[in-house]
């Protein structure tokens, strides 16, 4: 099984997220994903960069976000981590309840949660990653389509 | 694309007409300078048209619920016109649709307002 990946380590500004944002939008249309779900997973991207540079690396100059993109012939896979303290899952409210409904942030983990497939969330003292995963129902990786 | 809001008054309601992504950074901070403005003017009843708005990520949807109580908390009205079908459907996922007074006319919205 043949598998591309590409790595991005990017600084911790409000232009990794949409570096990020852009750069996934472009491998999960080149993955054969209908428009609707390049739409989701940019934005699944997009919330876990902002979570990377804003809540993880507090906009530190001196760390870094790393992203990297991995396509197999079953998956288009996105990990993204920070060098913060680590997400601390326990205080990640649940944006649906009422008594959260008006609150204005806490809802990019439950967005990124109801856009992929399958979500990862591995928090340390060294930084969070997060790994988003979409299976792919287009072209395999090698380019040639899916055999009948 | 990023964010631009042109105002006008109809029946004393201020439409805001949004176009373009309402997004953390820029798109967020022109909306909240936009409405406070607004209500610090005396402008209480506003209406937000999002026909242009194609895109809204997490701080976006942070934003439109910071108008909303910021207008309500000061006596006055926040409505929604003219989602498209990307910032509907973000407004159903996290149970705001029912929260938000959301139209697709204009002048049944206007009309709406309390007079």
């Amino acid at each position: 099984m043949s598998a591309h990946r590409v790595s991005y380590t990017l600084d911790s500004t409000l232009d990794t997220v949409n570096s990020a944002e852009e750069v996934a939008s472009k491998i999960a249309t080149e993955a054969g994903f209908e428009d609707e779900e390049v739409m989701k997973i940019a934005m699944a991207v997009r919330e876990a960069a902002v979570n990377a540079v804003l809540h993880g690396n507090a906009y530190d100059p001196g760390k870094k976000v790393q992203v990297d993109f991995e396509r197999t012939s079953s998956d288009l896979v996105i990990t993204i981590r920070d060098q913060g303290k680590g997400l601390d899952l326990n205080k990640v409210p649940d944006p649906l309840a009422p008594e959260n409904l008006l609150k204005t942030s806490g809802r990019g983990i439950f967005l990124i949660r109801s856009f992929m497939d399958q979500v990862e969330i591995n928090p340390s003292q060294t930084g969070t990653e997060i790994k988003l995963i979409k299976h792919v129902h287009g072209p395999a990786a090698d380019g040639k389509e899916a055999s009948q | 694309m990023s964010m631009k809001t042109s105002n006008r008054q109809v029946d004393g309601v201020t439409i805001v007409d949004c176009s373009g992504r309402i997004t953390l950074g820029e798109g967020s901070v022109i909306l909240r300078d936009t409405v406070r403005d607004l209500l610090g003017k005396g402008n209480k009843k506003i209406l937000l048209n999002l026909g242009d708005v194609n895109y809204i990520d997490s701080s976006g949807i942070g934003e439109l619920v910071s108008a909303y109580t910021t207008v309500k908390n000061q006596g006055g009205e926040l409505k929604l016109l003219n989602l498209t079908k990307k910032v509907h459907d973000l407004l159903q996922i996290t149970k705001l649709y029912t929260v938000f007074d959301v139209k697709d006319d204009e002048t049944a919205a206007v009309k709406a307002f309390s007079k």
